[in-house]
């Protein structure tokens, strides 16, 4: 890969063909990780995830902001080791509000329609996450640090 | 579930299960052809042993380490020889083998045999691949046939096969290898035959040799050949062969012989028996609907089938479609020992000869015309030895991949490079050129006052035999600040290389290599008799291919600095005009220069670095492990000769392909990374005989690492942790 541009292609690959990815969140010293529907932005500087506020996720991102986010392609099978592709996003999340929700909320539903009515329900958060930094790791070993500009 | 089938019983409908070869052979002996008895080992038994020991994952592991448009050949047989010895290291299950062993016995007993690859995807009507697996011929017992089994397995990630993946559809979860056993008739004379010619649809082809088709069919003894009318098998032409060597059985394989006055005088097949051979082809093509390709060999004048196959035109070559030269580049036992005559005895020495003329010759006496016509003339001298670098030398290498393999099936090594312990670079040019400036450090490192001399850069008298040793080692191997490209500060540079390593104190904790003559010791100790006259000779030929492929690279390095120095003297003169930048400037520019004193040529422009401001670095690359150990240090990125010289004590060698030339500052590094892949690379040689860890074949790592980015290296699992960025 000679270019961010191919990097770049493959997120956006990735996050087309996935709908879910791995969200961590820690309080008090103690992770926690949760399967969530996700979106990103075709700039790849946002991820979006619908939450409802009661949720243990949406506690822990109140009291610490900081997040990794996993998105992948494996199929669990043994050719995961040459095929797969892994990506961490680091970033802080925060609620959307405002334009940012109204965009973003048209680029996640597009992308989860069955979706509209939990992310639309009047306890249901938007989240945007601003990515810092994805680590993207390929060929089991092969791993490869793309930072966001802000 | 069908793991081994007699050819009787194999089905119309079994093609997928025992692969092209076998199918065709029990179709023919099912029919009543003269076809030798044997039995398939189906491609389900195959699964059974890759799945049932966990191997198909392991094979997975090493397969996608790296993207195939990634690797160069030599990293396939590196690969493939990895895979290989994973093969040769996992036994098979008493039931699996139990399995095979009984029809075998049945079939066979008592009898030699030959082990041969029959491949669901190989020698269809489609296209033919011959030659992309393994066969074993002349073997004998139930564990020698077992062993062999797998080897023929493994060769289905042949690094033949491999540049042939996309046609084959080589896929780790699905492809999978049939084998066929079947007893050896050793015919005492023995060829093929084309039911159509290839060039000549009217026409038939026989090829015959004295002895086995093994031989013929590696290209090492020379077939009569004839011509036949494909309609009536009528004799159109004979052409006849220079006779004089034949394929027989030896020990437990084949070997070449002389073959007696008597035979070498008459052809292998009288004109009856080309009419015997035709009729058989004629038999197979109403049996399989098309003209065919066979094998065949006469043992006490009965005719006996060995392989059928359709006429195809097998892969079609397109015209940058490398992959037929680096087949090529498999090479005989035979063909090695006489490759390696010409190199010792004709090549190298005129490699050197030129050298030291082109030395020789005072450049500052000619005119600028004269420099310019002689620039030119260096050029074409290397280029002329470039071609036959690639020609003789390259192939060469082969020698220490035959025994490589041969050594790995001997002693199944947990590390399929152990072999390389006994291949001894300490008697490589490149060794010998480091062990003396080592000798230099020394002195340097035991006398203080010259040390200080040195370090202030004093001039005044040098002690003697300093001095000496100085003149003798530039004087032997050129000054050593003259890299491939150009020349750069001189003496001076040296001097400040040889402080360097006056002070280094490498980590005692290094990687040893074996004890050389312990592990000979053991090794010959495997064989007897004729084998072990092999094995001897064998070794031989793998150490002289190892030497080999280093000193030509220093010779043939002496000749291209020979080059420089000439554009140096070019780049000098144009200097001295003033307002002209020569530094990069391509031979052919200087020579215009020369040539024409009102000519300016451009600076040229160094392209950015791909990602020299991009966003993205990289944290974790994966290459090939090439000596164990774990180092970190400053990575130090080698990208022009004039780099080495500024190489620090313990930093880590990073370069896009490591030439033996550039090798003199490899005892002061910490480890070595290397864009070009493959374990018997200079690098990888290098680095083992210092103990260094190493990796090897990692793609564009001189644009993701950057001079001063503090490195890991880890040579245990083949990758390069970026740890901070400069």
């Amino acid at each position: 890969m000679k270019n961010a541009d191919g990097l770049e292609s493959l997120l956006r690959d990735l996050f087309r063909s996935q709908g879910l990815s791995v969200l961590a969140t820690q309080r008090e010293g103690q992770p926690f990780t949760n399967l969530v529907a996700f979106a990103a932005t075709d700039d790849l500087k946002h991820l979006a995830f619908a939450t409802t506020r009661a949720t243990r996720k949406y506690a822990n991102l109140a009291a610490d902001s900081q997040v990794a986010m996993l998105v992948d392609n494996r199929r669990n099978q043994i050719s995961d080791f040459e095929n797969a592709a892994a990506v961490t996003a680091i970033g802080k999340a925060e609620e959307a509000r405002g334009e940012h929700r109204d965009r973003l909320l048209e680029i996640y539903l597009s992308k989860h329609p069955h979706l509209k009515g939990f992310a639309t329900s009047p306890n249901c958060a938007l989240m945007k996450v601003t990515v810092e930094k994805y680590d993207i790791v390929r060929r089991f070993q092969h791993v490869v640090e793309l930072r966001m500009k802000p | 579930m069908k793991l081994i089938l007699a050819f009787e019983e194999i089905r119309d409908n079994d093609r997928g299960l025992v692969g092209g070869k076998a199918f065709a052979l029990s179709r023919m002996a099912r029919t009543g052809m003269n076809v030798p008895p044997g039995l398939c080992v189906t491609t389900e038994a195959y699964n059974d042993f890759v799945s049932s020991t966990g191997l198909q994952g392991r094979i997975c592991m090493k397969w996608g380490r790296k993207r195939f448009e990634d690797m160069r050949w030599e990293e396939m047989w590196d690969l493939s020889l990895r895979i290989r010895n994973i093969f040769l290291n996992t036994p098979m299950s008493a039931q699996l083998a139990n399995a095979l062993s009984g029809p075998i016995a049945s079939t066979l007993t008592g009898k030699r045999v030959v082990v041969r690859s029959s491949a669901p995807h190989e020698d269809s009507a489609r296209a033919s691949f011959a030659g992309l697996h393994e066969s074993y011929v002349n073997i004998e017992g139930m564990d020698a046939i077992i062993e062999r089994i797998k080897l023929v397995w493994a060769s289905l990630w042949s690094d033949r096969a491999m540049l042939y993946r996309q046609e084959l559809g080589l896929d780790v979860e699905k492809s999978a290898m049939a084998v066929v056993i079947q007893e050896i008739v050793v015919g005492e004379r023995s060829g093929v035959i084309f039911g159509r010619n290839p060039n000549d649809a009217s026409q038939a082809v026989i090829e015959a040799v004295y002895g086995l088709n093994q031989g013929l069919v590696d290209g090492t003894v020379e077939p009569d050949k004839w011509i036949l009318d494909r309609k009536t098998g009528r004799i159109i032409s004979h052409f006849t062969a220079q006779r004089e060597k034949a394929m027989a059985t030896s020990h437990d394989g084949v070997s070449l012989q002389p073959l007696l006055p008597e035979a070498s005088e008459r052809p292998p097949l009288s004109p009856e028996e080309t009419g015997k051979v035709y009729g058989l082809a004629k038999t197979a093509e109403t049996l399989f609907g098309a003209p065919q390709d066979m094998e065949w060999t006469l043992r006490q004048n009965t005719l006996y089938v060995l392989q059928s196959r359709p006429i195809t035109t097998g892969p079609v070559d397109q015209k940058d479609d490398q992959r037929p030269w680096y087949l090529s580049l498999h090479r005989s036992f035979e063909n090695l020992k006489t490759l390696r005559r010409k190199i010792e005895d004709e090549l190298l020495p005129q490699m050197k000869d030129e050298a030291l003329r082109l030395a020789n010759q005072e450049l500052a006496k000619l005119s600028d015309a004269e420099l310019a016509e002689e620039i030119e003339r260096r050029t074409r001298i290397y280029d002329q030895w470039s071609g036959i670098y690639r020609e003789h030398f390259i192939p060469m290498a082969h020698g220490m991949r035959l025994f490589g393999e041969f050594y790995n099936s001997a002693m199944h090594p947990s590390d399929p490079y152990e072999f390389m312990s006994l291949l001894g670079a300490s008697e490589m040019v490149s060794i010998k050129r480091n062990r003396m400036l080592e000798g230099m450090a020394s002195m340097i490192r035991q006398d203080e006052k010259l040390a200080a001399q040195l370090t202030s850069g004093e001039s005044g008298r040098l002690p003697e035999a300093f001095d000496t040793a100085l003149e003798a080692f530039i004087d032997q191997f050129g000054d050593l600040s003259c890299g491939a490209e150009q020349c750069t500060q001189g003496r001076d540079s040296m001097i400040n290389l040889l402080l360097e390593m006056a002070t280094y104190r490498p980590p005692t904790e290094r990687f040893q290599r074996q004890d050389f003559e312990a592990l000979k010791q053991e090794f010959l100790t495997q064989f007897s008799g004729g084998k072990k006259d092999y094995a001897t000779e064998l070794l031989d030929l793998g150490q002289a291919s190892y030497r080999l492929r280093d000193d030509d690279n220093i010779y043939i390095g002496r000749i291209k600095g020979q080059v420089s120095r000439a554009a140096d003297e070019g780049r000098g003169r144009i200097e001295q005009r003033g307002g002209i930048h020569t530094k990069d400037l391509e031979a052919a520019e200087i020579i215009r220069a020369l040539e024409d004193p009102n000519f300016v040529p451009e600076r040229p422009v160094r392209p950015d670095k791909d990602n020299a401001k991009a966003n993205f670095k990289a944290r974790q690359l994966v290459g090939q492990p090439a000596c164990p150990g774990i180092a970190r240090g400053r990575a130090k990125v080698i990208l022009a000769p004039s780099d080495l010289m500024s190489f620090e004590a313990g930093e880590v060698f990073v370069c896009d392909a490591l030439d033996p030339t550039m090798t003199f500052v490899v005892p002061l590094a910490a480890g070595i990374v290397e864009r070009r892949g493959g374990m018997l690379i200079h690098g990888a040689i290098i680095a083992r005989e210092y103990g260094l860890p190493c990796v090897t074949g990692v793609p564009e790592v001189t644009s993701f690492v950057q001079t001063g980015d503090q490195i890991t290296v880890d040579g245990y699992l083949g990758i390069v942790i970026v740890s901070s960025v400069s």
